[in-house]
């Protein structure tokens, strides 16, 4: 009798979080920037902070990320937010102030605009996503984009001796003295998404506590562009891209560990 | 308030402070860097932001980010700086975002060099970035109008949600004259109900230029041309002298406005019929009033430090009806009140029923 009660009784186990609104995204069948969505949205919640969050989307796939966040946003130019959310957090020192960036917008064409966010110690959280490619372009090199691989403008694939080499933004960023908490993870399956989750929530915790610049770069993955199918996709970031880009932690400030070992 | 000595860069910045700015953010160059400098010990004295960008495309970006959170927020930089600056000014333009730039302006193109000039003109009225705007523009000539002006252009910022220029030149940043600062207005108490501040028990706002559908896009496009000719209507600004009688109007701004009113002047004291017309407002252009002038006027000579910028909004609004002749100096040159003389006196020898 108690056990047949305890099996009607109705549990949510998945449900959309507050932070994110109720619409389709544009995202293509396979594409990680869903689950990146998801997770900052999630982290949203749990910290209690949506009302008194603004997102700056960048110039990329995830252009129009204001659409999907259910907060306040805004519209960069390519590889500007950070400047932007510089502006926004100076003058509004209480609200949660994040840029979503892809890896043309954030190490390309932005490089200067993130690398100064950060040596200033700007109190903003920064999603990186790198997907080694140019998505919303169609497929062109990026600054991340490994050696020897196919692209639309690396044809014969990338040609370290022509087009130099990857860049590895999250220890470039660590090394800053004003960057508190920079991280590097990935996700191509449930074990390394739950600890993604965990970077993004302390990048946010970070700001909250008022401890400076924290990013999160995400390896994520672009189908579409890689000419991959989505489980092909997953396991080319497992087997390339996590051995020329490391995942874990590449700067961890002092006060940071405190606010990682809380739940 | 009382009259004290104040350089025009120094001026500026202040005038600023008690408009009411909250947010400063910009990067060194000469002839603007004591407005910078200013700032820099002002803002965090008055609990205000100062940021030293690391580039003039942060600075006007960083403005951007503060001007969608609804805070008076505003950049300087000189020539060369403004021109990096133009992608912020579109997307300040195409999201309806109130933002006030100082330029002042040297010799160029290129890096050109560091003394007075009046080189962006065409820059700031016609070309501060991609796609179809005008920014408001305006142009004072004494350290005195600088100040006044420099608080209407947050009025009008504010007013518009628009992109606002004041531009000198490095002869007034860098010259000291008497003047009056206005009092101090006290910081807007509350943001704008459009300001991103975060979706406390309201759905949440959105600040954007990019709009992917066509028509939806020239909807945006009408709209922000339907504002742009409201400002035209309501906001055209000139300073004009003897122009009663006047058969020469001699029309210019700025620093070259104010030199060219020693030489009218001079023409007077030896009886020519000349007059002086000086364009406060670049943009809107004070076309109206030229026009009117154009009825009656013989002839207009336009005076500007640049090539011949400013000639093509006089030509447009005389309409043909009358000459329009040019002097100008360029690359730092600065005229002397002597040469324009010289430019008045050989084209009234020209005009109609003249003895020569």
């Amino acid at each position: 009798m108690v056990a047949a009660e305890t099996v009607m009784e109705e549990q949510v186990v998945y449900a959309r979080p507050e932070s994110l609104r109720d619409v389709p995204t544009h995202y293509c069948p396979g594409c990680t920037h869903g689950i990146a969505h998801r997770l900052v949205a999630e982290v949203l919640d749990e910290l209690g902070v949506r009302e008194r969050t603004i997102g700056v989307s960048p110039v990329g796939c995830a252009v129009f990320a204001y659409k999907y966040f259910n907060t306040d946003g805004c519209e960069a130019a390519h590889g500007r937010a950070p400047a932007m959310a510089t502006g926004l957090k100076r003058v509004n020192p209480g609200a949660v102030v994040f840029t979503y960036q892809g890896d043309g917008d954030l190490a390309a064409i932005g490089t200067a605009e993130i690398i100064h966010a950060a040596a200033r110690g700007e109190n903003i959280t920064t999603i990186f996503i790198n997907n080694a490619i140019y998505g919303m372009t169609g497929g062109q090199m990026a600054p991340t984009t490994l050696p020897g691989q196919y692209t639309k403008s690396s044809p014969s694939g990338r040609d370290v001796e022509v087009a130099g080499f990857p860049m590895r933004m999250a220890e470039l960023v660590g090394s800053l003295p004003g960057a508190a908490y920079v991280s590097r993870r990935a996700l191509h399956n449930v074990k390394e998404i739950n600890k993604a989750k965990k970077a993004i929530r302390t990048a946010f915790k970070v700001q909250l506590a008022g401890l400076g610049f924290a990013m999160v770069e995400l390896l994520s993955a672009c189908p579409t562009n890689w000419g991959l199918s989505a489980p092909e996709a997953m396991q080319w970031i497992e087997d390339v891209m996590v051995p020329y880009y490391p995942l874990g932690d590449t700067k961890v400030a002092d006060g940071v560990d405190a606010l990682m070992k809380e739940r | 308030m009382a009259v004290e000595l104040l350089k025009g860069n120094v001026a500026l910045a202040e005038a600023a402070i008690r408009a009411g700015v909250e947010a400063y953010f910009g990067y060194p160059i000469t002839p603007q860097t004591e407005l910078l400098e200013h700032m820099a010990q002002r803002m965090p004295e008055l609990g205000r932001a100062f940021i030293q960008a690391e580039s003039e495309l942060a600075s006007i970006n960083m403005v951007y980010g503060a001007a969608c959170a609804g805070a008076r927020a505003m950049t300087s930089s000189s020539s060369p700086g403004i021109s990096l600056m133009q992608e912020g000014f579109s997307y300040i333009a195409g999201s309806e975002v109130p933002a006030v730039v100082v330029d002042v302006m040297r010799g160029g193109p290129g890096l050109g060099n560091i003394q007075p000039s009046q080189s962006d003109y065409f820059q700031v009225t016609r070309s501060a970035g991609h796609g179809d705007f005008h920014a408001i523009v305006l142009a004072p000539a004494s350290v005195q109008e600088a100040i006044d002006l420099m608080v209407l252009a947050f009025d009008l910022a504010d007013k518009y949600r628009h992109l606002v220029f004041v531009v000198a030149d490095g002869l007034l940043g860098q010259m000291m004259e008497p003047a009056e600062l206005p009092p101090m207005r006290p910081l807007r108490a509350e943001r704008p109900d459009w300001a991103l501040t975060g979706a406390q028990g309201r759905e949440p706002r959105i600040i954007t230029s990019l709009e992917l559908d066509a028509p939806a896009l020239e909807e945006v496009n009408k709209r922000l041309q339907a504002k742009l000719r409201v400002i035209e209507e309501h906001e055209q600004r000139y300073a004009e002298q003897m122009v009663e009688d006047a058969r020469l109007v001699v029309v210019g701004y700025g620093t070259a406005g104010r030199i060219a009113q020693t030489a009218v002047k001079q023409a007077r004291r030896e009886g020519m019929r000349v007059g002086l017309f000086r364009p406060i407002s670049l943009w809107p252009f004070p076309e109206r009033r030229l026009s009117r002038l154009a009825d009656r006027v013989d002839a207009f000579l336009v005076v500007e430090m640049n090539a011949g910028q400013m000639l093509d909004d006089v030509r447009l609004a005389a309409g043909g009806q009358v000459p329009v002749d040019f002097y100008g100096r360029t690359g730092g040159m600065v005229p002397v009140p002597e040469e324009i003389y010289q430019a008045i006196e050989t084209l009234y020898a020209k005009l109609p029923g003249s003895l020569s």
